[in-house]
Parts: structure tokens; C-alpha cells; sequence
């Protein structure tokens, strides 16, 4: 490009890129933590840009809650088998046979906080000093107050009020030890950032991102894909939709949108005009108002 | 797509809850559509549960629960919005005086501030410190907004009293490029739509300067400065004898061909290829991330830095900076820290407190024996090994440092080089 200046989405690429970098190199034992969702699609998109021709220099770490859906699953392992990366799984069914969490009950159950307990267990077991991951600032007020390089104590919980200043591109990633960071890459883009850089890099993205015709349950506004996880409530049913995804966290709490978009170029033009935040279909975002917040004191994502 | 082809800028807003700076930032991201249904319901909810009769926007900023309990701004927060014509990304940092620290840290990456003044009441202290703080980082752009101008009858006069006090100090500080607006961020007047209410302004609206400021020189394309991250090598047998350094440009342009030299080693080479994923680059510059190959096998590893052979930077182990001191903990002389600049780390110690600057005034206070919390000062470091540094004024990147306590691992202070 001529007259020396990039267009924004190059200059969060290298952005993100020069993070990723500095992950690697102040860190013993890097993670990325993969949810299978656009985000950590996307960052591990940027990982591979970072270090080619080398291979991403970190494994993935994936929670799996048991309430996947099968197409996110299935797409993760094409791509670890196509980047040659490795894959570590920490499994919510496992801490819960152990005992180590505790399954919710009734028709509203999920097991999104319990995977707070997986991922620290898995952290710890891998001991791992950085986890990075695909969380945007814009999506949610808590997260707008996070740093690139977030400091955890110990227990793994998150001090809001005492973050470390984070000055130029100078990053502090100076530790003790059982202390660990939580690294956000991508904490400037915005959801309209990721799918026009989704286009313009062509990357691939699971089909539950496209519309598609699926067995759904409204509830509470919210309409939810029909699963053995759902447990129908007096006088709900299933109906046949036309739906997609915007955010993929588990089964029974991800909000579909009523959507005929199937290709790129629909999904941004939607994204353009719709009035609701992707988040807004996420059941776990709406216990309180600060239940992103709680959570991530906790050391949630 | 003509929509990818935008530029970015980043603007810091500095003011207290009383300029009207949530009723602003609230009201570009409302006319730019950047606020959502929901968010807008939850607000507006949350508004009336508190027992307010208006919607207050400052609740979609806060997002803490410290912040909701108190009213108050605690942190930096980041907002995004978007124009046809550019992408916007705020800092929106709080004005209290405890908290210089989060003002100096959304202004470290800033192209531009918004400085808010209440045409009813003038300049105040606040606003000396930000416009110092604007300058001291060196945010190429300001934008003065005297605020709430329709409860001063929207008053050419009182306008025109602000203006000249604003330039009677800010002729002291250099910033560069300053813009001032009147507005009334409640009505909208000058934000997005050009005011009716005030004739005798012939300028923009807020809107129209930031969709136009000329920021593609806000970067140095003189001096070739690039701080090698780390080295990739791949260990395949395709890739035996692959090395390329990985880093971000942080001034200057390079192009395959180009002599360069490394430091600190002083070997001198050549460029074989810039690239990134691949893919083969002519001219980078600032601020890209690429991946370098060079010609000759020289040993260069994370911190060193490939320059220009006849346009090196600095190379000192003694360095004068001015300081904001962000910790609790006073420094002293020989007190001992960690010093990181650019992909650089060595250990430094304090030699010398010259002065603090009087933040109102401007003022030097000679004869100081310790830096506290918010002091602006300018110490002497020594370091342990040599830095490669350009003067902060030259070049944002090479010029600045941020101070580490050794034992707690805390972000300490933030330094300018001189």
C-alpha cells in the first residue's frame, strides 16, 4: 500500500501478532486455549502467521463440557491434524466423576462455571504460565476493563481493581511462581473486525456459523438448539428453524439467530445492521449483571 | 471491499464524570450505531433501578461492579465504533487525580486526545493536567471540546475567554496540532451534526476531525528500527537452514537489499527477504509485524536490533528519563528495578532525582529525595547492559520504558527517554 499506512484490519493483525510473539518468548509454558468458537479460530489463524514456517510453538488446550455440539469437535481435530499442533482436552465429565465439581440441577443447568474448575486443574497439571485466548473487549463490560497481559494469582482469580498498567507495546509478563497470565491477542478487534478479516484471510469456520435448518427450543427469548442437554420445561417444544450461530460455547446456553445468511458476505451484512450484541443470546451472560465479571475473578475465561 | 481500506486511530478522552464525557463518548457511539438493543435495555434498566430519571450512558463505560457501586471510573476501558470512513478504538480513562496512572497508560498508544472542558466552568486543574499529560506523551493530535456550551447560551464570548486561557498554556507544552470545538455533547450540537445554535462557529463538527485528521505521518518512516522479538527456526527438513527474526517495525521503511546493520554486535548484512506467513513483503514500516531474512548467518537473538547502517540509534547504559511513578512505593536513589524497552530487559538502578514537575504550573522542584504515586520526574538510570534508544520525541517506541519492581513483579513507573 502506497503512502506508508496500513488499513485496520492489517494493523490488528500485527497487533496481535506482535503479542502472540511476545507470549512465546516471555513464557516457559504457553497455551492457547481453543474453544472451537470464530475467536480462537481466528487466533490460531493469527499463531500460524506468527511462527511460519515453524510450526504454532504451543499446544491447544480444549474444556471439553460433554456439551459440545458435534460439529465443533469434529472440526477441531481436522485442524490440530492439519497444523500439526498439539492438543491437550481437559474434560468437565471427568472433574465431575472425580468429584471435583459439582453438576447443576434443573431445567436451567449448565456446566459453563464448571469449567472454571477444568481449565485451572488442566493449567496446573500442564503448568502452564500463559493461556491465551480469543476474548474481545468488545464483547462484554468486564472484559472491556481487561489488559493484553492479565496477571493471575495463585488461585487463579483475576484483581480488577489492580491491574498492572499496560504502557506503548511494553508487556509485563513478569511473574511468581504459581502465578499465571491469561493473554488476550485479539482484545482490540470487534465482532465486525473478526468476520471481515474471517473473509478477507478466507478461514475456514465450523457450519454451525452458517444458516441451517435445526430442531430449536425457544426459551426466554432465547432459542436454543434441541440436544439430549436440554430438558423441555411445561409448555415449551420444538420447532424447526432456520438459524445460525454467532458465538459457540455449549449446547443448552448458546443463543442461535433466526438467519437465512450462508455465506461470508450475508453474515457481515447482517452483522451490520443488527441491533443486539453476540453475547446477547448467551444464558450464562444473563444470571447477573456482573456475572461476567464474577466469573472471571474466579479465573473463567 | 472498500470498507477493509479504513484506518485506525486511537483517541484518548480524558475528564471527569461532571465534563459530560460519558454523555459524549455515550453520544458517539450512539449516533455511529455502535450501541446495541441490549445493551441500551440493560442501561436503561439499570438507570431505573437506581431511581434516575434519565438514562445515564456513563453505566455502559463502567463496567465493574466497584465502578456501579461508587459512580465512579476505576480503570481504563476500551470502546470500539466505527464509521464508513475509519475505525475508532477510546480509551476512556478516568480524570481524578489518583488515577494519572490510567490517563498516562490510554495516552502511551493514543494518536489523539479529546480534552473536555464545562464552559461553565473553565479551565481547572484537571484540565492542566491532562493537556500536560497529552503532551508528555506526545499525542500528535488534541481536540479541545468546550462542553455543555447550551447552558452558557451557547456564548461566542465565553468560547472565545476558554480558547485564549487553553493557549496561554498550552503555548508552553508543543503539542503540535490543536483543534478546538465547541459543543454540546447532551444536544449533539458540533458532535456529528453541525450546530444550529451557533453561527459564529465556522469550524468542523468533533466527528468530521476525527474521521479527517491526517494521522499516516503519526509514525517515524525516517529511522529503520526493528527490535528482533525472537527467531523461527523451523527444524524441518524443507527449512534446515531457515532463521528468520520476528518482530514489529517500530520506525522507519526496510525493503529487501538493504544494508543493515545489528546491534549491539555491529555486523553488517544484508536483507534477503521480509515476509510474513509466507508471503513476500517490498516496503515495511511501521507498526507491521514480519518476519526478516538476511543474507549473511549472523547470530542475533531476542533484544538485539536491526537498524540502518549510517542511521544508528543511541547506545547507552545511561539514560535520562522523565518518569510517572505509578506505584505506592516512593522511589529513592539506588533503588534497583527492571527495565523493559522495546524487546529489551536488564536490570537498571536509580542514580539521580533531578526534579519534579509542578503539574499545574509547570513549575521545577529542585532538591527532591524521593518520587511518590502521580509524580512527573526526571531521574538519571543506569543500566546494566546498553540500551538502543532514540529520544522519545523521535520515535514513541525506541523512546519509552516502563519500570518493574523486582521483587513484586508490578509495573512500577512508565519513562520517557530525553
Amino acid at each position: 500500500m502506497s503512502n506508508y499506512v496500513i488499513n485496520h484490519l492489517k494493523e490488528l493483525e500485527s497487533e496481535a501478532i506482535f503479542v502472540i510473539r511476545e507470549i512465546a518468548a516471555q513464557f516457559e509454558n504457553p497455551v492457547l486455549l481453543f474453544s472451537g468458537g470464530k475467536d480462537s479460530i481466528l487466533l490460531t489463524h493469527l499463531a500460524k502467521k506468527a511462527f511460519f514456517p515453524a510450526k504454532i510453538p504451543f499446544p491447544l488446550i480444549h474444556i471439553d463440557t460433554g456439551h459440545n455440539f458435534p460439529e465443533t469437535i469434529a472440526f477441531r481435530d481436522a485442524l490440530v491434524e492439519r497444523l500439526g499442533v498439539k492438543l491437550i482436552v481437559g474434560s468437565v465429565q471427568e472433574a465431575i466423576d472425580k468429584g471435583r465439581a459439582k453438576e447443576e440441577t434443573g431445567a436451567d443447568a449448565s456446566r459453563n462455571s464448571l469449567q472454571i474448575v477444568s481449565l485451572l486443574d488442566t493449567l496446573e497439571d500442564y503448568k502452564v504460565d500463559a493461556a491465551m485466548g480469543g476474548a474481545r473487549r468488545d464483547e462484554e463490560k468486564a472484559r472491556a476493563k481487561e489488559r493484553f497481559f492479565s496477571h493471575r494469582d495463585e488461585f487463579g482469580q483475576w484483581d480488577p481493581k489492580n491491574q498492572r498498567p499496560e504502557l506503548w507495546n511494553l508487556f509485563n509478563g513478569r511473574k511468581n511462581y504459581g502465578e499465571h497470565f491469561r493473554v488476550f491477542p485479539i482484545s482490540n478487534w470487534t465482532e465486525m473486525d473478526v468476520w471481515e478479516y474471517i473473509k478477507l484471510e478466507n478461514i475456514e469456520l465450523p457450519s454451525l456459523y452458517f444458516s441451517h435448518q435445526r430442531d430449536c427450543v425457544v426459551r426466554d427469548g432465547v432459542i436454543l438448539a434441541n440436544s439430549e442437554f436440554i430438558k423441555l420445561k411445561e409448555g415449551e417444544e420444538v420447532v424447526n428453524m432456520t438459524i445460525r450461530y454467532r458465538t459457540c460455547g455449549d449446547m443448552p446456553i448458546t443463543g442461535a439467530v433466526e438467519s437465512t445468511a450462508d455465506d461470508l458476505d450475508k453474515i457481515i451484512e447482517e452483522i451490520a445492521t443488527t441491533r443486539t450484541t453476540e453475547r446477547g443470546g448467551r444464558a450464562d451472560d444473563k444470571r447477573a449483571e456482573t456475572a461476567m465479571e464474577d466469573r472471571k475473578k474466579q479465573g473463567y475465561f | 471491499m472498500e470498507y477493509q481500506d479504513i484506518e485506525l486511530l486511537r483517541f484518548t478522552t480524558a475528564g471527569s464524570v461532571d465534563d459530560g464525557k460519558s454523555t459524549l463518548i455515550g453520544r458517539l457511539l450512539y449516533d455511529s450505531k455502535s450501541i446495541f438493543q441490549d445493551q441500551l435495555d440493560a442501561v436503561e434498566a439499570s438507570s431505573k433501578s437506581k431511581g434516575f430519571d434519565y438514562v445515564d450512558l456513563s453505566l455502559l463505560t463502567d463496567g465493574l461492579k466497584s465502578e456501579r457501586e461508587q459512580g465512579i471510573t476505576i480503570d481504563v476501558a476500551y470502546r470500539y465504533f466505527a464509521t464508513p470512513k475509519r475505525k475508532f478504538i477510546i480509551a476512556d480513562t478516568p480524570g481524578h487525580i489518583q488515577y494519572t496512572r490510567n490517563m498516562v497508560t490510554g495516552a502511551s498508544t493514543a494518536n489523539l486526545a479529546i480534552i473536555l472542558i464545562d464552559a461553565r466552568k473553565g479551565m481547572l486543574e484537571q484540565t492542566h493536567r491532562h493537556a500536560f499529560i497529552a503532551s508528555l506523551l506526545r499525542i500528535p493530535h488534541a481536540i479541545v471540546c468546550v462542553n455543555k456550551m447550551d447552558l452558557v447560551d451557547y456564548s461566542e464570548e465565553v468560547y472565545a475567554n476558554i480558547v485564549s486561557d487553553f493557549k496561554a498554556f498550552s503555548s508552553k507544552l508543543g503539542i503540535k496540532d490543536i483543534q478546538f470545538i465547541p459543543i454540546s455533547a447532551l444536544n449533539g450540537d458540533n458532535v456529528v451534526n453541525r450546530s444550529e445554535n451557533m453561527d459564529w462557529y465556522n469550524g468542523s463538527t468533533l466527528m468530521y476531525h476525527l474521521e479527517t485528521v491526517h494521522i499516516s505521518s503519526d509514525h517515524n518512516l525516517v529511522d529503520c528500527r526493528f527490535p528482533i522479538q525472537s527467531v523461527i527456526r523451523p527444524h524441518t527438513l524443507e527449512n534446515q537452514d531457515y532463521r528468520g527474526f520476528a518482530g514489529r517495525i517500530d520506525g522507519g521503511v526496510f525493503k529487501p537489499g538493504d544494508k543493515v546493520k545489528s546491534l549491539p554486535s555491529g555486523f553488517v548484512s544484508t536483507i534477503k527477504t521480509i515476509e510474513l506467513n509466507g508471503e513476500q513483503i517490498e516496503e515495511a514500516f511501521a507498526p507491521m509485524s514480519v518476519t526478516m531474512t538476511l543474507e549473511d548467518e549472523i547470530d542475533n537473538s531476542r533484544g538485539d536490533m536491526i537498524v540502518r547502517e549510517n542511521n544508528v540509534p543511541e547506545v547507552s547504559q545511561d539514560l535520562e528519563v522523565l518518569v510517572t511513578w505509578m506505584s505506592s512505593t516512593p522511589i529513592q536513589t539506588r533503588t534497583k528495578v527492571v527495565i523493559k524497552h522495546t524487546t529489551n530487559e536488564t536490570v537498571g538502578m536509580v542514580k539521580e532525582l533531578k526534579y519534579k514537575i509542578d503539574i499545574n504550573t509547570l513549575h521545577r522542584i529542585e532538591d527532591i529525595d524521593k518520587v511518590e504515586m502521580n509524580d512527573i520526574a526526571r531521574v538519571s538510570i543506569r543500566t546494566a547492559k546498553p540500551i538502543f534508544y532514540d529520544a522519545y520525541k523521535r520515535n514513541r517506541q525506541t523512546g519509552s520504558i516502563i519500570i518493574i519492581d523486582e521483587q513484586t513483579n508490578e509495573t512500577i513507573g512508565a519513562g520517557m527517554i530525553i
